[in-house]
């Protein structure tokens, strides 16, 4: 039993960061098609990062330790975070720990990690995307805490296995009011938390208009690799927990190497729908400007809210 | 919807692959194996070879489906495209953009005003051809070059 809990979140860890730079480049491909480019291939992220990790290692002048550490932290709580949350089982060693409050805290220190590294480098873009990815960060942290007491609400619990596991018992709920505005809530919130549109643009070059992008303008070779690994995992990650919450139909629930596998494949195949989806959205949307976005956020923020009333009203007696 | 609609009458913009360049490129570039991130540095170009650097990573000659992308930093870059010829003004700039590279790097000069200064040779605000300033690996030629030939430079470094 134990063995296959473990293997489940070994399983989960391995297929994040194998399939991250897999689903970056099959968003990237789905983007291209839909631009009437050819597109690069779907494994380019992994060639782009294969190359990175040749390339000299460069520690610019006056640089410290936040900005030698941000790397290995941001790869490191989203690795620790892909083993946490039920993405494919909920009956792992690990499950009993899978607090919701804890998944964003630890998401919170890989971004708090990476804002201290813009600042260590001094640049004026390094500071501006600093600043930049605070302000979307404090305005997403309170979404999404929100969002997760509307979820724990009828499950009486924030542990994400206990609510996971009762979306897959009882899907009635994952329909009701409050699990429908909380997982709209945490959509929005997962935008704006992995700089995509219409918050951030992955892929623009223009440093004004860039969150993430100026924060990490410094980095090359290794570290870079281990950066953008880093940003690509958390948007696996959280497209996982997405569908988790919103679709967790195929999660194994009981811990049989049979259902343990069927679960893999269905985390594969929603994740992979998801980003196809997110990515051909994208296609239509532009970039909200930088003062807009607050109003976005807050726009999330007041559906998590009416979540948690909804939750409130709707299930106490 | 109109975009929707758009998308599905234009289909596929970009232009079939020509036959893959004999790879000419130094050695460095097999290191970077069929990933090259280049950043465009214009030392004082009229802007026409630009336009055919953008148009190379446009949709119909689709630089990217080779592995080149066009980055916003010279740290995450692996070709440096310079354009025009080297001012006096940007000659510091350059020669610091090339060493914020992080080695194996590559330096592309394009246009001709890049490799001799060519209408501009001999004013006073220019320092010289780009060679003049900092060691060039790979050449293009033409006034202004064609998208065709930036795209055949680019994958004869990224050999794919």
């Amino acid at each position: 039993m134990r063995a296959i809990g473990t293997a489940a979140v070994a399983a989960q860890v391995v297929l994040v960061t194998a399939g991250a730079p897999l689903l970056a480049g099959t968003m990237r491909q789905v983007r291209a098609r839909l631009e009437g480019r050819a597109g690069p291939g779907v494994g380019q992220p992994w060639r782009d990062l294969r190359k990175l990790l040749r390339k000299e290692a460069i520690t610019p002048v006056g640089t410290g330790p936040a900005f030698r550490l941000a790397p290995l932290l941001l790869v490191s709580t989203t690795a620790v975070v892909a083993a946490l949350v039920p993405l494919a089982s909920t009956t792992t060693p690990v499950s009993g720990k899978a607090d919701l409050i804890l998944v964003v805290a630890l998401l919170a220190l890989g971004t708090v990690a990476l804002a201290l590294a813009g600042l260590d480098t001094g640049t004026a873009f390094g500071g501006m995307g600093a600043s930049r990815g605070m302000t979307v960060a404090a305005l997403v942290e309170p979404t999404i805490l929100l969002a997760a007491v509307a979820l724990s609400i009828p499950a009486g619990s924030t542990n994400l296995a206990t609510i996971v596991g009762d979306g897959v018992r009882d899907p009635v709920r994952l329909a009701s009011p409050a699990g429908l505005l909380a997982t709209a809530a945490l959509a929005v919130a997962v935008l704006a938390e992995t700089g995509r549109l219409p918050v951030d643009n992955p892929s623009t070059h223009l440093e004004l208009t860039m969150v993430h992008e100026a924060m990490v303008l410094e980095y090359a070779g290794p570290d870079l690799a281990l950066v953008e690994l880093g940003a690509q995992m958390r948007l696996a990650v959280l497209l996982g927990l997405l569908t988790s919450l919103a679709a967790p139909w195929g999660i194994a629930t009981t811990a049989s190497p049979a259902a343990l596998a069927l679960a893999l494949v269905l985390l594969t195949a929603k994740v992979a729908l998801l980003g196809t989806a997110l990515a051909a959205a994208e296609v239509f949307w532009a970039k909200l400007r930088l003062f807009r976005v607050p109003e976005l956020l807050a726009g999330s923020f007041l559906l998590a809210l009416l979540a948690v009333t909804a939750s409130y009203f709707l299930t106490g007696e | 919807m109109s975009l929707l609609r758009k998308i599905r009458e234009t289909g596929r913009v970009a232009e079939d692959a020509p036959p893959r360049p004999a790879p000419a490129a130094p050695p460095a570039a097999r290191r970077l194996a069929g990933s090259v991130q280049v950043r465009c540095v214009d030392a004082g170009s009229c802007n026409g070879c630009e336009i055919e650097i953008a148009a190379a990573f446009g949709p119909v000659y689709d630089a990217e489906r080779y592995g080149a992308r066009l980055v916003a930093s010279p740290r995450h870059a692996d070709v440096a495209l310079v354009t025009g010829p080297v001012t006096r003004n940007m000659a510091e700039p350059l020669r610091r953009t090339v060493a914020a590279m992080p080695r194996p790097r590559l330096v592309m000069a394009v246009g001709d005003c890049a490799l001799n200064c060519g209408e501009f040779a001999g004013g006073h605000g220019v320092e010289g051809a780009v060679t003049d300033v900092v060691p060039v690996d790979l050449r293009i030629e033409g006034c202004p070059p064609g998208p065709e030939r930036i795209v055949a430079a680019l994958r004869a470094v990224t050999g794919r």
